[in-house]
Parts: structure tokens; sequence; C-alpha cells
């Protein structure tokens, strides 16, 4: 366990929780990610502005840090171009065909201790350690 | 307005806590779904204090009628638990697991600059513009 980084984990999902937090208690809306970015691909102008806002919101916060901190924002894809975007693909449409991700399910849902979100984080999260023991332990890529 | 900008707070929040947690790393966070390898149980710690923050939220918005600076609170209406909810949260973590990245990290990976994170991002986005083009006709 020598890459395990409790304190800067603690901090940071301090925040992620503040930033749901925020959206909820100001705005009434749910930070889910994948809800968010997929209702700006519709052809409809309702909702665009804030969902616009919060993507931005994002790229700023995160640039930020990148920009006062850049040795501690590393991006290191293992993966190679061809499993990215396959891989892209399967997010895509499955968190639309389960209406959530990481922050709509994982945390804004099983917040709510909504028992839809709590089989669905359950269920990804299975699924991603079981692709990753395959991939890294039964197939012998990186 | 106001709407916006509490998007746009909560957005710089939401980011920083990603980069500051580095789960905008996709290595980092494969370490984490790597359970019989070099185990990093950082992603379980940032889960657990995102969830504490967003449980009391809650708690509060339940005795609130309304956001501060919004008419309603608006909550998903779905409840059952159906096989496209099983069969799209199991597609989603097989995708996270091959790459490193679900939805979120996957737009702050793009400060990087890396082909492959406009890649996935792309690859990601058309996915859902799939799904949206082949389940129309059903609805």
């Amino acid at each position: 366990m020598e890459n395990f980084t409790p304190l800067s984990a603690l901090a940071g999902g301090l925040m992620i929780g503040l930033g749901a937090a925020v959206l909820l208690l100001v705005g009434g809306r749910m930070a889910g990610v994948s809800g968010i970015v997929s209702g700006m691909l519709k052809p409809s102008l309702d909702d665009q502005l804030w969902r616009a806002c919060f993507v931005a919101g994002l790229l700023a916060g995160a640039g930020a840090y990148a920009f006062f901190a850049p040795d501690n924002f590393i991006v290191q894809f293992d993966a190679t171009a061809g499993t990215v975007a396959a891989a892209g693909l399967m997010v895509g449409y499955g968190t639309q065909l389960c209406h959530g991700c990481t922050s709509g399910h994982g945390i804004c849902g099983v917040g709510r201790l909504s028992p839809r979100s709590i089989v669905a984080t359950a269920l990804f999260v299975a699924s991603a350690m079981s692709t990753v023991f395959m991939t890294r332990h039964m197939m012998g890529a990186a | 307005m106001p709407l916006a900008l509490s998007a746009l707070a909560a957005g710089i929040l939401f980011g920083l806590g990603l980069a500051v947690s580095q789960m905008t790393n996709p290595a980092k966070v494969l370490a984490f779904l790597d359970v019989t390898g070099a185990w990093d149980p950082s992603l379980a710690i940032v889960m657990a204090a995102a969830l504490a923050v967003f449980f009391a939220a809650f708690r509060i918005a339940q005795g609130r009628p309304a956001p501060l600076l919004a008419d309603a609170f608006k909550l998903p209406a779905r409840r059952e638990i159906d096989a496209a909810l099983v069969a799209g949260s199991v597609l989603f973590g097989a995708g996270w697991g091959l790459a490193g990245l679900c939805p979120a990290p996957a737009i702050t990976a793009l400060i990087s600059g890396q082909r492959k994170a406009f890649l996935f991002l792309g690859a990601m986005l058309v996915g859902m513009l799939i799904y949206r083009l082949t389940t129309r006709r059903h609805a």
C-alpha cells in the first residue's frame, strides 16, 4: 500500500462532497456528471446554462490545481488508444442505460440511500474490479 | 443566473477535489480497482468523505421547502431496479476498469492536454449519443 494517500483523499473527497452539497442546497440539482454532460447533448436549451457552468467549474477547479501544483497533477494512461476509445464508448452508453455514474449513483444516490443507486454502485465497482483482475492478472496485459 | 453561479461554484469545488485526491489520474483509479495487486485504497476514502458530506447535505435539504436560489429540488424519480440498471452498471464498470476514467475525471483529464484524454471523452459522448438515438424509437 505504498501508494496510499489517505490525507489528500480525505481532503479531496470532502471538497467533492461539498461541491455536490452546494449544487443541491443552493441550486436544487444533483451533481451527477454523466447526466449533466449527456443533458448538454440534448437539442433543448432548457438547463443548458447551469450544466455548462458546472462543467466549466470542473475544468477551472482541476486547472487551477494543475497550474499551482503541476507536479501533483498526473494523468497517466496505461491502456492503448484502442482500449481507451472502447472504454469511452462503454462508459458513455453504460451510464445512460443505468442513468448515473460514480457521482450521480455513487455519491448523490448512495447519499440519498436510494436502493437503485446502491445496487448500481455495487455492480459497477464489482464490474470494474473484475475487469482489472481479468486484464491485469489473467490476460497478462498491463 | 443564480443557479448557474451555484453550478459554477459547485463545479470548481468538485474539480478541485478530484485533482487534490488524484482521482483525475487513471493509473491511481486502476490501483484502487486492482484489489489483488498493489492495492491503493485511496478512492474508498474519497468516496467515504464525499458521501458523508452529501449525506448530511441531503438531510438538511429534506427539511427545507426549496433550495436557496432555485424554485424546487429536482430529485431523480426512478425507483425500479430493472435489467437496464443492471446491464448499464456492469457495462459502465467494465469501461471504467479498462481505462480508469469515469465521466467527471474524463472532463478534468482534458487539462493534461493528452490525446488519449480527448479520445476518451469523445468516445464517451458518442456512446451517450448512440444511447439517445437508439432508445428514442422505443420511448
